[in-house]
């Protein structure tokens, strides 16, 4: 019982072991096929590819299959010329012979006709004789046969002529050429007929047949075999030729696009070059035909948007010297003025009433004036493309906490507290830290300004790619739309309200390019009555890319209660990040608004601590 | 506090205007409104402080600026109109201490003017060295190898304050507030520049400073040579 046992264990485990290697097997066939499709997938993918960008190649290949066409059709119909010709002078020849022949046989036997004593004979020399009649020589050979009609029984058959090489003897008539030949007497009929000579069991050939005397039979055997053979000589040479001279006008073809290609591959780069800024790009212009005239019309071309960029950088570079010229002419007179107001102020205590007050607004207006002119003319600099980036690795929260330093005083005199939640590690990217500090400066005179004395919370988050700082308040918010016209210049969101501080209009104009010129993105969110966000997103390197950032553009699933340290977003490596929207939260150029998430439904941000 | 500010400025009224601020804050101003003659003002009236504009006619602001620097280790103050980093820079570069856009208001332009006179005297004696320089505190005085280096009262400021304290790093803000006494808004533009023109003058190779050390993201330190 345990020895069967064990055999059967020892059974059950080689059939188990048999299963697994049948299994493994299985598997790596599988893996084999697959790895096949895939790379010949790839291999199809790829010829695709290469069909659709090469004009060579096509044409190439049209002129491969057509010529191909071509020369097969030519191909069949000379073969089929030269077998005709072949063929039907070789029937004439054998006609010829095999007619004297009978004709010959018939005068020597007379008119009986009958098989006499003296037959054998008498056929034995007709025979002889008709062999040596007809010209000798390769292709002509033949055989001759006299015979009886089968149906005299027993007479034997007279035949003779081994010139043709026929093997191993001479071949009999065909069944049919007999009938005929018994039916009508007196005729030569011919039929094709397979015979057997030396190298060849199956030769085709020409049986002729005739009638003579009353009762012999003359029959006459040409073998076609040499015209065989120079027929398939005939039909590989022009396989070979056809062959040869498909290869020769597909080379031809290939030579000729390269003449045409060639230039026009030319003009393309050239067109690159052109378009990456390279404006003294020009083409060779050879001879005048429709190539020169291609290379002529883009030298043209080139040359004509150069002058015009030109124009347009002469245009800009004096815009910039006017900006430049009318922000001196109007900074010096202003200082004079602005101290002497200054001095006023300073003394309006010793006026009457009504010049005090005068020194009073003159000092305030003066301020207005003062920023209202810094604000133009920064925003003519963005405008003129004259704006410069100091960028430098700095940690954004320094810069976030120097920037309230300034709202702070605001903050104070209306009992708003700014809240800072910023992450334990410094968020460094390379920033100009003096636009950014305006950029935050702003929000926050603006938060704590709109924030109804609420407060105001300032986060600041970074992710591999870029750092976010966002200003969030609680006061009147913003109605839906009003998050693009924010950043308009000179727009107001109430213009009936009383402004404390009494901005310029062009805070977060200024505020939006100078993101812009980082290449970040400046947003904004609100709802009326809950508040507003406002978001700012930085590359962390100079020319990066950003394609989301590492803080939500809506209230957040945390907002007021929660401890949020260190905030992050999915990552999206640089390397990866086109111009693709990032996720859910804007795209790379413009302030575009997507739906604020409602709390507890933004998936993003995920918070620690 | 000595009080003798010049005012270099092309602009008569804004002159004249600068100079009833100057007068009613104590101190005595003199006046010259073109480069050619600024020079010889300077050396006539010996003032403690130059408030200097930047676009003269005849010699150009910088120019009157190196002029006045390769003579005298005195504050300078720019006053621009040109607020640009290019226009900045080539003016601290040129030897101003510090610089003022325009339009300012009189209270800033003084109490600027204030903190660069404001330089106390470091009765105690104090020796410190930061690789093969040897700074002597109190005679104000830096030497390499033995081998004397001129800085400007600024310049040696600045390096006295990193090298008072050679592990730690200086953040631009406390730089700005321990060396010019600027407490807040202060560009820090200054400091950049002022550790480049330190770094031309005392290092062997200011492309690899060894004295003033960067620290990415932080600010300076004095490097240990």
């Amino acid at each position: 019982m345990r020895g069967a046992a064990v055999g059967e264990k020892a059974t059950a485990s080689r059939v188990d072991a048999a299963a697994r290697f049948s299994l493994a097997q299985a598997r790596r066939l599988a893996r084999l096929g697959r790895r096949l499709r895939r790379s010949t997938h790839a291999a199809l993918v790829a010829l695709a590819d290469q069909w659709r960008r090469s004009l060579q190649l096509r044409v190439i290949t049209a002129t491969f299959v057509v010529s191909g066409l071509v020369v097969a059709v030519l191909g069949v119909v000379l073969m089929q010329q030269i077998a005709q010709n072949v063929i039907g002078s070789k029937e004439k020849a054998a006609g010829n012979i095999a007619s004297v022949g009978l004709n010959l046989a018939k005068n020597t036997i007379g008119v009986t006709g009958t098989p006499t004593e003296s037959a054998p004979q008498l056929m034995y020399s007709i025979v002889q004789k008709l062999q040596t009649t007809g010209s000798s020589g390769p292709g002509n050979n033949y055989a001759v046969m006299v015979t009886l009609p089968p149906r005299y029984q027993g007479d034997p058959v007279y035949s003779g002529g081994q010139n043709a090489g026929f093997s191993p003897g001479l071949p009999r008539p065909p069944a049919h050429l007999v009938r005929l030949v018994e039916r009508y007497p007196g005729h030569l009929y011919v039929v094709p007929a397979t015979m057997s000579v030396v190298g060849d069991p199956h030769a085709t050939g020409l049986a002729y047949g005739g009638s003579f005397g009353s009762v012999y039979q003359l029959y006459y055997f040409f073998p076609m075999a040499a015209d065989q053979a120079t027929l398939t000589k005939a039909q590989q040479t022009l396989l070979l030729v056809g062959v040869a001279v498909v290869f020769l006008l597909a080379a031809i073809a290939w030579l000729v696009t390269r003449w045409v290609v060639i230039p026009v591959r030319l003009a393309a780069h050239g067109a690159l070059r052109l378009s990456t800024g390279n404006l003294d790009e020009r083409m060779q212009v050879r001879g005048s035909d429709d190539l020169a005239a291609l290379a002529t019309a883009f030298n043209q071309m080139a040359a004509s948007l150069q002058e015009k960029l030109g124009q347009l950088e002469d245009l800009s570079r004096v815009q910039r010297q006017f900006v430049s010229d009318v922000s001196h002419e109007l900074r010096t007179p202003l200082t004079t003025i602005r101290i002497a107001a200054d001095v006023l102020f300073g003394a309006k205590d010793e006026f009457e009433p009504a010049p005090s007050r005068s020194a009073e607004l003159l000092q305030s207006q003066l301020e207005r004036f003062e920023s209202l002119l810094t604000d133009l003319l920064e925003i003519s600099r963005y405008d003129a493309n004259a704006a410069t980036l100091d960028a430098e690795p700095v940690d954004v929260c320094d810069i976030a906490r120097q920037s309230a330093d300034v709202a702070q005083q605001l903050a104070e005199r209306r009992g708003t507290r700014i809240e800072f939640r910023l992450p334990t590690e410094p968020c460094i990217a390379e920033v100009d830290s003096r636009r950014v500090e305006r950029i935050l400066r702003n929000l926050l005179v603006n938060a704590v300004e709109h924030g109804e004395n609420r407060e105001a919370v300032v986060t600041v988050a970074a992710d591999s790619g870029a750092v976010a700082v966002s200003v969030r308040d609680f006061g009147v918010g913003l109605a839906p739309g009003e998050e693009q016209l924010v950043f308009d210049r000179f727009w107001r969101a109430d213009p009936a309200r009383a402004r404390t501080t009494g901005g310029t209009g062009l805070g977060l104009a200024i505020a939006q390019e100078d993101a812009r010129l980082h290449g970040g993105w400046l947003e904004a969110w609100g709802k009326p009555g809950r508040g507003s966000v406002f978001r700012l997103t930085l590359p962390r390197l100079v020319g990066g890319i950003l394609a989301g950032s590492p803080l939500p553009l809506g209230p957040g699933p945390d907002d007021v209660d929660a401890e949020v340290v260190g905030l992050t977003a999915t990552v999206i490596p640089l390397s990866d990040a086109g111009l693709a929207n990032g996720q859910s939260n804007g795209q790379a150029s413009g302030p575009d608004q997507d739906q604020p998430a409602e709390p507890g439904t933004d998936s993003e941000v995920t918070a620690r601590g | 506090m000595k009080g003798r500010v010049l005012v270099v400025d092309d602009d008569a009224a804004l002159a004249e205007m600068l100079g009833i601020v100057l007068r009613g804050e104590g101190f005595e101003p003199t006046f010259v409104a073109d480069g050619d003659r600024a020079m010889e003002v300077f050396r006539e009236s010996r003032p403690d402080l130059v408030l200097l504009d930047l676009m003269l006619p005849g010699m150009d602001g910088i120019d009157v600026c190196r002029q006045i620097r390769a003579e005298s280790g005195v504050p300078i103050v720019m006053l621009t109109a040109k607020s640009d980093t290019v226009d900045v820079v080539l003016g601290l570069e040129s030897g101003a201490d510090d610089y003022i856009v325009k339009p300012f208001q009189s209270k800033v332009l003084i109490a600027r003017v204030r903190a660069r006179l404001r330089r106390t005297d470091d009765p105690a004696p104090e020796m410190l060295s930061i690789g093969d320089v040897t700074i002597d505190v109190a005679g104000h005085a830096v030497k390499r190898a033995g081998e004397p280096l001129s800085l400007t009262p600024l310049e040696f400021d600045l390096l006295v304050a990193l090298a008072r304290k050679p592990r730690q790093v200086f953040t631009r803000e406390v730089l700005l507030e321990q060396v010019w006494g600027y407490r807040h808004a202060a560009d820090t533009r200054l400091v950049n520049v002022h550790v480049q023109r330190l770094r031309a003058k005392i290092e062997k190779d200011p492309e690899r400073p060894e004295i003033v050390v960067t620290v990415r993201g932080v600010g300076y330190k004095a490097g240990t040579g």
